[in-house]
């Protein structure tokens, strides 16, 4: 269960995607405009990032190597449809405003990331509360965000308006986002400065370049991996004994807890 | 309205008033990943071009001549990410074997592309917007026309403001974001300039 719990952490708070990865821009910047379709979103993403982690792990033996990241793409797209149709089917407003940024949960660097980094290395279980926990991340960033810009664009929080305010229509308009985005990106980065002045370390500023790790490793840059050993079945068990030993004792940790 | 109109019509709305980027939000990782300079942004511009059109024509025919016939349009979403990666890499090879020059200056962006959510994006409203295969293709490639001149101009502003005196925290993407912010606020000017 310990790992359940830190996992959950990981997500929320060491490895936060919003807030420390700084991953998933493009919806994190278009669906912001009010804090319940922050939740909307999050709430979607949470839900595909727990089943597509949960599939990648239980089949991370099966699936070659060089042609993981097309599976991987298919399991998220199948999700993806069904999340989509559901929210089509019970929560038609929602669908409605969040558009076909629903679908493009496909193409969210999160969750290709999470199967890259984490499912198809590890057990079924921490898998899926490690989806948990990452979505619930992004959940509370979009949220945040959401609260923030629909307070000084619309002054309303989660549709109740608040009195004697005048609201500035820009920051519910595309170049809030932005705005809102740069400031609380420099407000981290201060942070980070912060902490690393306080500790005498060199600080690690969310810069640019950073972005493009995103589309180009965790995304899967390349369709076909040539690079990969070829058709190796299981590739993760010849490669890493060592972490397979390691992984075997927190299974049977997680086990006898439960 | 006749069919030449609307299609110029189509062009020009998306690639001023719906832009890809400073509205619609679409194709973010290369647009503040590759803007250091104007030289790469051009070439990435050039690559989203390429790979919008070819994707935007493949992706309408599949969904007028496979998946209408076989009532699967359901698996749209499916189909169309695995046919734009798919023709990525495609294309890249096409390209390293026939055209070398042409592979040497687009190569490096090509695989970046295959997951800008940008190309999914344009296939998917072109289904939403019922776009016959012509106006699929012109919305294609006013969509990538409309983030070259994004990158470009962002490309441009990066360049002049590069040695400027910016407090440490705002240093890096948060200076970036901002004016991409005040570019969004200029595109917004384009609304309204036409009606569908």
């Amino acid at each position: 269960m310990n790992q359940a719990v830190e996992r959950i952490k990981n997500g929320l708070v060491t490895e936060n995607p919003t807030f420390v990865q700084i991953l998933g821009m493009c919806p994190t910047l278009a669906v912001t405009t009010s804090a319940i379709n922050g939740i909307g979103m999050g709430l979607s993403t949470t839900v595909i990032l727990i089943m597509s982690n949960l599939m990648i792990a239980a089949l991370r033996n099966v699936i070659p190597n060089r042609v993981r990241i097309p599976a991987y793409i298919v399991i998220v797209a199948s999700f993806v449809t069904i999340v989509d149709f559901l929210l089509q089917a019970y929560l038609p407003g929602l669908s409605e405003s969040l558009g076909s940024y629903i679908k493009l949960i496909v193409v969210n660097c999160i969750i290709l990331g999470r199967a890259e980094a984490y499912a198809s290395k590890n057990k079924v279980l921490p898998s899926v509360f490690d989806g948990l926990g990452m979505g619930l991340g992004f959940t509370v960033g979009l949220t945040s965000i959401g609260i923030v810009r629909e307070i000084l664009g619309a002054g309303t929080i989660f549709g109740v308006t608040i009195p004697y305010y005048k609201p500035i229509g820009i920051f519910v308009l595309a170049p809030g986002a932005f705005i809102v985005l740069a400031f609380l990106i420099a407000v981290l980065n201060a942070g980070r400065l912060r902490k690393a002045k306080a500790e005498g370390t060199e600080a690690k500023l969310c810069r640019t370049e950073d972005c493009l790790h995103c589309s180009n490793a965790s995304c899967g840059g390349r369709f076909i991996d040539f690079e990969a050993p070829e058709g190796v079945i299981g590739q993760t068990a010849v490669k890493k004994p060592e972490k397979k030993v390691e992984e075997k004792n927190e299974e049977q940790e997680v086990r006898t807890d439960e | 309205m006749s069919d030449a109109t609307k299609i110029i019509l189509i062009a020009i709305s998306a690639a001023l008033v719906n832009n890809v980027v400073l509205s619609q939000f679409l194709g973010l990782c290369p647009f503040l990943g590759v803007s250091k300079n104007m030289k790469s942004a051009g070439g990435m511009g050039v690559a989203v071009i390429f790979v919008i059109a070819i994707s935007s024509a493949v992706a309408n025919l599949i969904y007028q001549f496979i998946l209408i016939p076989l009532n699967i349009e359901y698996l749209q979403t499916i189909v169309f990410i695995l046919v734009i990666a798919a023709l990525v890499q495609f294309v890249e090879m096409f390209l390293k074997k026939v055209i070398p020059s042409l592979h040497k200056t687009l190569g490096v962006y090509l695989p970046l592309i295959t997951t800008n959510c940008a190309v999914l994006g344009v296939a998917l409203n072109n289904v939403t917007d019922n776009y016959n295969f012509l106006e699929s293709v012109v919305n294609g490639v006013g969509t990538a026309v409309g983030f070259t001149i994004a990158i470009v101009i962002l490309a441009g502003i990066r360049e002049k403001t590069e040695d400027n005196d910016i407090p440490l925290p705002f240093q890096g993407t948060p200076i970036v974001l901002l004016t991409a912010g005040l570019m969004a606020i200029a595109f917004m000017g384009f609304s309204g300039l036409i009606r569908l």
